[in-house]
């Protein structure tokens, strides 16, 4: 059974026009359907402005759907909650508590019956486990964009969520740092074997990590192509990747899809295909 | 850190403060006859700030005895308007519901001056004291007020919904995530405010004659001893500079953050 399901989601989102009162509606998303099975790592690839943000906060709850429905253990989703931790892009983590109490208010949050004992036990756990613990009492002010974005992993990991939903992770670190971060991720996932939403647009990302792919077309009324499944074991390395034959197919058909229907004047499209190539 | 000390640093504020004294030896010799030239003025002063505590009755005491005595009435006065202050910007930035009830309000109370407040806190509270603090704190707590509202309606979506998604319970959100986002916002409100109740203390003790800087200030008016006057006033700047200095401290700690 899918532990989480959407059918038929759209939504829009009124855009201010020219003239007092006039706004024009512009549809993001249309008829998005996607079956999301326990232990699965889903990645949904698309080009930037596709709404693939919009996508992710309609699945934490965050904003609501114009149409369609989002269940979760096949109850409908009614509002954001700690069953489907958010891992922002731009890491959200509060800038007056210390790396600690960032994970510890998400620990005592979902936990309150927990006692102070073991409250502080999962905290520190999760912060170790992203390799944090000799900074557990920096404020973030004081970690590298890297480091941040561990704490923001480690604070949705310590949420034990039914779903992780992560919203483009690394998109804002450095190549070498996203690298290492994305080997770390994939080791954590291998390890726990969480439910996991990826929004990307790094296809070489997607590859690395995901069970199943997704592209979303471009915008407006975007919608899914077909799953492209990536058969390769889990913890995946990159250098292993590049050479299996099933990867090169999933690889393959990721970028067929995000590229169909793009006119080859749309210069942005090029680039993406081209970055992503190598 | 390399520190040069640059001579103009040094020369020009006392460059600025010669010429002042120019202009003030120039005015009292020249223009008013009754205004005591700075030499005088020092004279005839000297025993109140080389002798700041001593206590001669009510009205002749220290410079710093009367500071003090400013001091204490504005600091209740400020903490009043804080007080109050701080909680309605909050519910400000809160609802735009109470905002649009209460922005016209506010906005007709605020340039409201002091001298105008005092009256009617003497028609309310019947004695001088509490009117005096009335007025600083209805004066004072508008830049609170504004700041606060402010720094409420600018926290951002980002951290609230990390709120939203931990379901942390309106209680935790406030002390959690909107408090600790607000905090620079409210103590950039609270050095205005500051500043603001200090300004309110001499109109308030001249009005009420209670013994304080402004209290000595006006009775020294009255017995035509002007230059005690010169003294009151520029113990208010100096105190006033001072306090906005200790408070601009305070702040910029919050603001790290």
């Amino acid at each position: 059974m899918a532990i989480l399901e959407l059918s038929g989601v759209s939504k829009s989102f009124a855009r201010n026009g020219r003239g007092k009162g006039r706004s024009v509606k512009v549809e993001v998303l249309r008829d998005i359907n996607l079956s999301i099975r326990e232990n699965e790592f889903v990645c949904i690839v698309g080009r930037s402005g596709s709404g693939k943000t919009t996508l992710i906060s309609l699945i934490a709850g965050l904003i609501k759907a114009d149409s369609g429905s989002i269940l979760l253990d096949g109850k409908p989703i009614d509002g954001p909650g700690p069953d489907r931790g958010v891992i922002f892009q731009n890491y959200s983590l509060l800038p007056w508590l210390s790396v600690f109490e960032n994970v510890y208010l998400a620990v005592d949050a979902v936990g309150p019956n927990l006692s102070e004992h073991e409250k502080r036990q999962r905290t520190e756990h999760y912060i170790n486990l992203v390799n944090l613990g000799a900074a557990m009492t920096k404020v973030p002010r004081e970690l590298s964009g890297g480091m941040r974005q561990r704490v923001a992993v480690a604070r949705g990991l310590a949420m034990e969520p039914k779903v992780l939903l992560l919203d483009e992770p690394f998109s804002a670190l450095d190549a070498l740092t996203r690298g290492t971060l994305q080997e770390e991720l994939a080791r954590i996932w291998s390890d726990t074997r969480k439910t996991v939403v990826m929004i990307t647009n790094d296809i070489d990302e997607a590859i690395l990590l995901a069970d199943t792919i997704y592209t979303l077309t471009p915008g407006p009324g975007a919608t899914l192509g077909p799953a492209i499944i990536v058969d390769a074991v889990h913890p995946r390395g990159r250098v292993q990747l590049s050479a299996l034959a099933s990867c090169q197919k999933a690889r393959r058909e990721t970028l067929r899809n995000l590229t169909a229907g793009v006119k080859s004047k749309d210069v942005g499209a090029g680039n993406f295909a081209v970055t992503l190539l190598h | 850190m390399e520190k040069r000390i640059d001579s103009g640093a040094m020369i020009l504020p006392l460059l600025g403060i010669g010429l002042m004294l120019f202009i003030w030896t120039a005015i009292s010799l020249k223009v008013a006859p009754d205004l005591p030239s700075p030499l005088k003025t020092w004279q005839e002063s000297q025993q109140y700030i080389l002798n700041p505590f001593f206590k001669d009755g009510e009205m002749n005491q220290g410079i710093l005895r009367f500071a003090f005595l400013s001091l204490v009435r504005v600091a209740k006065g400020f903490f009043l308007a804080i007080a109050i202050g701080t909680p309605l910007g909050f519910l400000l930035g809160l609802s735009a519901k109470f905002n649009q009830a209460f922005d016209p309000v506010i906005q007709v109370l605020r340039p409201i001056s002091p001298l105008a407040w005092l009256p009617l806190g003497l028609v309310i509270f019947k004695q001088s004291e509490p009117a005096a603090l009335f007025t600083i704190a209805i004066c004072a707590m508008w830049p609170t007020v504004i700041n606060t509202a402010m720094g409420v309606r600018s926290i951002g979506t980002e951290y609230l919904n990390v709120g939203r998604v931990l379901k942390l319970s309106p209680m935790k959100t406030l002390r959690k995530i909107m408090i600790p986002a607000t905090l620079p916002y409210m103590f950039t409100g609270y050095r205005l405010s500051l500043g603001m109740a200090w300004l309110v203390i001499v109109a308030a003790e001249m009005l009420t004659g209670s013994p304080g800087l402004g209290g000595f200030l006006w009775q020294e008016y009255n017995s035509l001893v002007y230059s005690h006057i010169l003294l009151s006033v520029l113990a208010i700047g100096l105190i006033g500079f001072t306090l906005d200095r200790l408070m601009g401290v305070v702040e910029r700690r919050f603001k790290t953050a």
